[in-house]
């Protein structure tokens, strides 16, 4: 965050501001109930008429909210801001974790870029890997809410057995599961002889590897569908019918209304799984240990192997640098362009 | 028209959901399966039950048993989810309510550690954790929840009080309440749901975690229920699949339980703060 300037900073924030109100169904209990109608209809009537309390900013300083977030302003210092530092000086030591950290300049990224074979083979098996399992996800996700949000009986049944894999896909357990279905005399293959199609070896070969790890991740689209699925409840009835009275056709509407007003939540859904995929490690680490062949060898597992095999701290902290860089980088460029095409009901596009 | 369309959707969703789910249902048959009939075709139905798998895969490897392995999980997630739940309960509170120096700067620093890729922390938070000592226990677990490093549930905390109104606050004060009764007294009887969804979400995900045990965890009889369960799987030539499932199914039990139990506190959870999933 300190790397970004302003401008980025509130991008960001707008990014989590997305309003998600229409899900709001708790039910809360007897008294609590009332209490809880009070605060809607004065909410509601303040928002309505504007009505605006003194803002804080007239008022002086209440340094006791600083004591409330204090286990949060330790928390940060010593588990974030330091290790992030920290790592970024440990990126130019040699450090294998026995003796004491040994300066050595550029050499860990000089090494990384010129005579590391692993290294440019783990980086493009990982933008595979983003590149195949980020848009197939997000695109099962957009697809399975628009069905859920026809809005018939049982949806949410369906809801609960679609969110279901978001909930156990990252145990291992599961991981075992996808190696014992997709081994060679598993479930799949015993699907595709009983159809009488061809098949395949699925984690044995190194062509199909990669692509069956990222199906078990295109299989967790639960939580981006659950989201978009808030976004779609959101969008106000009025504009459907004032479309339809203009005569828009079903598709026209999607187009025109419903797509654009998803624009920031399939931002959000983009970026937070392009941050999570970037990182992927106990799928590949588990079902196929980054092989055969090193085809399914992602960031992570090869992060994994040099800290806690190898014992290079030095060599693994410039190897996360560079990988913190290139997420920036897309996490950036991905802000950059949204201007283009993430359109905010508030009107502000800045 | 309409009846043919709605028709249409009902196949469709209960085609992609059969494909979805059918994997768990696989796994709970292969479990009262022999070895060889579970490669034998893809039915759901054994032949014939037997627990036998759930019998032989309990005794673990060793001394310890899968009830070691569930216990030490049990020991690693309550406390940590507690500790999440005291301190984001604080730290939102502070973000929600107060105006302090730099408050815009820590608010906005904590948004950013939202999207901060937790790899490059890893190598210097294990070699402070060991310098602290805290290796092969579970405090690597327990500090980072107390000390709020859950960005993602202090974030919907504070979403969550900004929603209600500060006049009940100051009514509060009038009645005689101090900032810290107002937090108990007034603002935790409202949260309950909320902090209800960060209880079970930080449930299943420490649950489940299996990268930081990997890292932290090296004594076996500490070993939470992945490392057990990875452990399992090695230490077998040839991997008993029946009793590999029958544990991974023990394993997943508690999360599945609480997801059907629990299930609307989670679509409404990950809709106010966007987890990751």
């Amino acid at each position: 965050m300190i790397l970004l300037k302003g401008g980025a900073k509130d991008n960001i924030i707008k990014l989590f501001n997305i309003n998600f109100s229409g899900l709001f169904r708790f039910d809360i209990q007897g008294g609590d109930r009332e209490i809880m109608n009070l605060v809607k209809k004065e909410y509601i009537t303040k928002n309505i008429l504007k009505i605006r309390t003194k803002t804080n900013s007239n008022k002086k300083y209440q340094y006791i909210g600083l004591l409330f977030i204090l286990p949060w302003l330790i928390g940060i210092s010593v588990l974030e801001l330091f290790p992030l530092l920290y790592s970024f000086y440990l990126s130019f030591t040699e450090y294998s974790i026995i003796n004491t950290p040994k300066f050595i300049g550029t050499e860990n990224y000089i090494h990384m870029f010129t005579s590391d074979p692993e290294f440019y083979n783990s980086l493009k098996v990982t933008f595979f890997y983003v590149l195949i399992a980020v848009p197939l996800k997000i695109s099962f996700a957009l697809l399975v809410a628009i069905l859920l949000n026809f809005n018939l009986k049982g949806m949410s049944l369906f809801r609960t057995v679609f969110y279901l894999p978001s909930i156990l896909g990252g145990s291992i357990a599961v991981a075992i599961l996808w190696r014992f279905l997709f081994a060679e005399q598993g479930l799949i293959n015993g699907v595709l002889s009983f159809l009488n199609l061809p098949t395949n070896n699925w984690l044995g070969n190194p062509d199909t590897s990669l692509l069956t790890i990222s199906l078990l991740t295109v299989w967790q689209f639960g939580s981006s569908m659950v989201l978009f699925l808030a976004g779609l409840k959101q969008v106000p009835n009025e504009l459907y019918e004032a479309a339809r009275v203009d005569g828009a056709s079903r598709i026209r509407i999607f187009f025109s209304i419903t797509l654009p007003l998803l624009t920031p939540i399939l931002l959000f859904n983009i970026i937070m799984q392009m941050i999570n995929a970037f990182q992927e490690f106990t799928a590949a680490f588990v079902i196929t240990n980054g092989g055969p062949l090193y085809s399914t060898y992602l960031y992570g597992v090869m992060l994994y192997e040099n800290a806690f095999k190898f014992m290079k701290m030095g060599y693994a902290s410039a190897l996360s640098w560079v990988l913190f860089i290139i997420i920036l980088m897309f996490t950036l460029l991905l802000f950059k362009s949204s201007k283009q095409w993430v359109f905010y009901q508030d009107g502000r596009n800045d | 028209m309409r009846k043919r369309r709605s028709v249409f959707l009902y196949v469709l969703l209960i085609l992609l959901g059969i494909i979805m789910i059918y994997p768990f249902f696989f796994m709970l048959s292969a479990t009262f399966k022999t070895n060889e009939e579970i490669f034998s075709g893809i039915g759901l139905i054994p032949k014939s039950f037997s627990f036998d798998a759930f019998i032989n895969g309990w005794q673990g490897i060793g001394n310890n048993t899968f009830g070691t392995f569930l216990l030490n999980s049990f020991k690693i997630v309550i406390p940590t989810v507690l500790f999440t739940i005291i301190s984001s309960v604080l730290v939102g509170y502070g973000f929600a309510r107060f105006h302090f120096p730099l408050k815009k700067i820590f608010f906005g620093i904590m948004i950013g550690t939202l999207m901060l890729p937790q790899a490059v922390v890893i190598v210097p938070r294990y070699l402070l954790f060991r310098d602290f000592g805290w290796l092969d226990t579970y405090l690597p677990f327990y500090m980072p929840a107390l000390f709020a490093t859950f960005p993602f549930f202090t974030f919907m905390l504070v979403q969550f009080m900004r929603g209600i109104p500060r006049e009940l606050d100051e009514s509060a004060i009038m009645d005689g309440c101090n900032s810290f009764t107002i937090l108990t007294k007034i603002l935790i009887p409202l949260l309950k749901p909320a902090l209800f969804s960060i209880g079970i979400f930080q449930f299943v995900w420490t649950w489940n975690d299996y990268f930081n045990s990997l890292i932290y965890i090296n004594s076996v009889d500490k070993f939470s229920i992945s490392l057990g369960l990875q452990l399992f799987m090695d230490s077998e030539g040839t991997i008993a699949w029946n009793e590999m499932m029958a544990m991974s199914f023990v394993t997943i039990l508690p999360c599945v339980l609480i997801f059907f139990f629990a299930q609307r506190y989670f679509v409404e959870g990950i809709a106010t703060s966007g987890l990751k999933g």
